[in-house]
């Protein structure tokens, strides 16, 4: 009826080859941008930035970045947590050594450090593969915690070792610390979301993108039609580490405002990206949006329900709502096993035919 | 187990329903996750002590108290949720028992004007209230803790203590490095001879830690554990027969978990504590007679008497006098958190005030002022009886060494101070 390609006549390959190349899509999309920046910042509290909107958004930029790894050139990494601490730890210097520049800048260096390190950590990749290759990023994840923990100038030598962040500012808007505004926290890590979104999309469908892929699906055939794999492979480690790192920075600066590098960047936490990304759906950066909804939201809808709704003890909702969140995942996968992106493609194939599907 | 399930569902909303009570505590409890044996007893006193005023007193000044329990598992992320989805309640004070989210929650209820009490736990320099003006962490902190064990140590040997071997056994986090740098400010003092050893977390695996504790033979140990790693801790110093007399817990690794699972091998083991343990009590008989006998404990309601158990009652303890305190000085009995703030730092813990309190020589004596958030800095030893099964005070409360501490505090209040651009004042 309303979802289809017919009468939406397409002029120029540019239009052709957009990201949503149907209307009805694309006004979604509009309407789902103009609504988050411009609806969304006026009406949200303290409580819907720090337990809903904050992790989500920057859950979403670490997936993405995993994704691009993982679903997009096929090299599992178990390291995301030690890379977000590599972002966190680097915007701490960053922020403490030159305060007066706006936090926009920090981040992205934080981003660019990250990459550094994960081209570093990326190199065993060009020979090693599959499950071994996995060991040797979880030896980055143990090797990078432990390094934090270990030499105290990356925390400037305080007491206990935490790193928290002191205020800063972007064109004098405090955006770290404890006076930021809901919006400004909101709206800050909206816009890495969306720019970081849009830079993954387009590269994935763009040259370096289909080497990914080539190097995914067989790396010797991708070789042999002229792919370098030792180029595609450490872009993929760079360009991942850098979304990872980003969102690494934001993790602790923008969220969390103190961090301690073992409990918070810990191997829990890259298994938790990693089932974002395989919930959400390997390959795809609507699923890497899916599954950190899935895996930040959900917990804490439960929580409200069981808890705030119907007033049950905190540890038996706490414990339900492990069961609950592990069953639903297995329930997923067992429905899609291509993850919530896949659910999401047959449905808009559905749409397309509907409602005369023969 | 459906049946059980259901009832104690229902019985929760029941609870939970008529609550439309004036003074709002928050609990940010664990009740799950790696800590959770630990964290059960704690909130267990916590919640059970307040009842007792509920139940008893009609409340606090006849305003009832409201609890409001919010699951952290330990875990900051979720210790965030917490504090952001009670303080709409109205929450008087937070006491999250944890170091991390202490941290964390710092910046966050100052600029609130929320107080956090960090009893025994969380940022040591927070003692200083010209720089922490909504932090507290009376009657005692980890530096006090890391000085009480040393003049412990010292006492045993008469004073004389140079050359001697020490070994720290730490939780390698924020809780567990706090200490160091006073033990090594009094290495410098006593003579002795400072040995690190971090665990990592949650510390179930410290085979390479005692084979070196074995192989340099330190005369004495002392350690800085949470949850799991205490009692794995206690039974590896059991297995190479370290004297356990010589091995000297901070409070926080002195509660009956960590020493149940060791036997009779952990007789002897020392602890810091800054508040009495038992059940020897008046307060504990109607405690059984309002709370107990008609059901109303929180949780499963065996933890009665345990040291932690003992932690949360004195933590309760501690705010209600606040919040009364806040009440006379304020001439109201619904009081805010920034009347709970003042009442904090005006509050004074004396014997006569225990007593009535039905908990005589519960703790130590001291006064919170605006420059002192932290009390006086007064501790006492326990020792585990593994026959009976009890922890005994073996020392009176003492003081920690103030020459030491104080100038470590403003060291580092200052440097806290700098970095967030807080003028210091009172």
């Amino acid at each position: 009826m309303f979802y289809r390609e017919a009468g939406d006549f397409k002029t120029s390959y540019t239009e052709d080859n957009q990201t949503f190349p149907i209307k009805f899509d694309r006004y979604r999309y509009y309407a789902v941008l103009v609504f988050a920046f411009a609806v969304v910042p006026f009406v949200i509290n303290d409580y819907w930035v720090n337990a809903v909107f904050l992790p989500f958004l920057i859950y979403a930029i670490a997936a993405i970045g995993l994704n691009i790894l993982v679903g997009y050139c096929g090299q599992v990494s178990l390291g995301t947590g030690g890379f977000m601490a590599v972002g966190a730890y680097a915007v701490y210097k960053l922020m403490t050594s030159f305060p007066d520049v706006s936090m926009f800048i920090h981040v992205i260096l934080a981003g660019v450090i990250t990459a550094v390190v994960g081209v570093l950590f990326g190199l065993p990749s060009l020979r090693i593969k599959g499950f071994y290759l996995a060991v040797a990023t979880l030896a980055a994840q143990f090797f990078l915690v432990w390094l934090f923990n270990r030499v105290p100038w990356f925390y400037n030598y305080s007491a206990s070792g935490q790193i928290s962040a002191p205020e800063r500012t972007v064109l004098g808007v405090p955006i770290t610390g404890a006076e930021t505004a809901p919006w400004a926290a909101y709206l800050f890590c909206l816009v890495f979301v969306t720019v970081c979104a849009i830079i993954a999309r387009n590269l994935t469908r763009g040259m370096a993108g289909r080497k990914w892929m080539a190097i995914r699906d067989m790396d010797i055939a991708a070789e042999i039609i002229g792919v370098n794999p030792l180029k595609a492979k450490l872009t993929a480690f760079a360009v991942s580490s850098f979304f990872v790192g980003i969102s690494g920075a934001l993790f602790f600066s923008v969220y969390l405002g103190a961090v301690e590098v073992g409990e918070v960047f810990g191997i829990n936490k890259s298994f938790l990206v990693l089932f974002m990304v395989i919930i959400g759906g390997l390959g795809s950066i609507f699923g890497s949006f899916a599954g950190a909804a899935f895996l930040v939201l959900l917990p804490v809808l439960l929580k409200n329900t069981l808890v705030g709704g119907l007033g049950w003890p905190t540890d038996l909702a706490a414990h339900l709502e492990f069961i609950i969140v592990g069953a639903l995942i297995i329930i997923f996968l067992i429905a899609e096993p291509h993850g919530l992106a896949q659910l999401w493609r047959v449905t808009k194939e559905k749409l397309r035919l509907w409602p005369f599907p023969h | 187990m459906k049946l059980k399930l259901a009832t104690a569902a229902i019985a929760a909303v029941m609870a939970a329903g008529p609550a439309l009570a004036d003074l709002t505590f928050s609990a940010l409890s664990y009740r799950t996750g790696p800590y959770a044996a630990n964290g059960i007893p704690f909130a267990d006193g916590y919640i059970d002590y307040f009842t007792l005023l509920n139940e008893r007193d009609g409340g606090i000044n006849g305003e009832k108290v409201n609890i409001v329990e919010c699951e952290t598992g330990y875990n900051t992320e979720k210790g965030v949720e917490c504090y952001e989805s009670t303080k709409g309640s109205g929450a008087l004070v937070y006491q999250p028992l944890s170091t991390g989210i202490t941290y964390q929650l710092i910046p966050k209820v100052t600029s609130d004007n929320i107080p956090l009490h960090s009893m025994g736990y969380g940022r040591t320099s927070a003692k200083n209230g010209k720089v922490f003006t909504n932090i507290f962490n009376y009657p005692a902190n980890y530096w006090d803790g890391a000085s009480h064990a040393v003049t412990h140590i010292l006492d045993i040997n008469g004073g004389d203590i140079s050359g001697k071997k020490i070994a720290l056994v730490y939780h390698n986090s924020a809780y567990g490095k706090e200490p160091i740098r006073t033990l090594e400010e009094l290495a410098k003092k006593h003579g002795y001879e400072l040995t690190l050893l971090p665990v990592d977390h949650p510390g179930q695996e410290q085979k390479s830690q005692w084979l070196q504790i074995r192989r340099e033979k330190p005369d004495y140990v002392l350690m800085w554990g949470w949850g799991v790693m205490n009692q794995v801790a206690v039974q590896e110093a059991v297995n190479i027969r370290f004297p356990m007399e010589n091995f000297i817990g901070i409070w926080w690794s002195g509660s009956e978990n960590d020493v149940l699972p060791a036997g009779d091998g952990a007789n002897g083991y020392k602890a810091l504590t800054f508040h009495n343990l038992g059940s020897d009590y008046p307060f504990y008989a109607d405690l059984k007679k309002y709370v107990v006998d008609t059901g109303k404990t929180a949780g499963a309601g065996d933890q009665l008497g345990t040291a932690l158990y003992n932690r949360g009652m004195y933590a309760a303890m501690l705010a209600a006098e606040a919040a009364k305190t806040a009440q006379d000085m304020h001439g109201t009995t619904a009081i805010t958190p920034a009347m709970m703030r003042d009442g904090m730092e005006n509050l004074e813990m004396t014997e006569a005030k225990m007593a009535a309190l039905g908990l005589p020589k519960f703790g130590p004596e001291f006064k919170v002022s605006c420059e002192n958030h932290g009390g006086d800095g007064f501790g006492a030893v326990a020792q585990w009886d593994a026959a009976a099964k009890e922890w005994n005070l073996i020392t009176d409360y003492f003081q920690s060494d103030q020459e030491i501490l104080a100038p470590l505090i403003a060291e580092d209040s200052a440097a806290y101070a700098a970095e967030n651009g807080i003028t210091p004042g009172c």
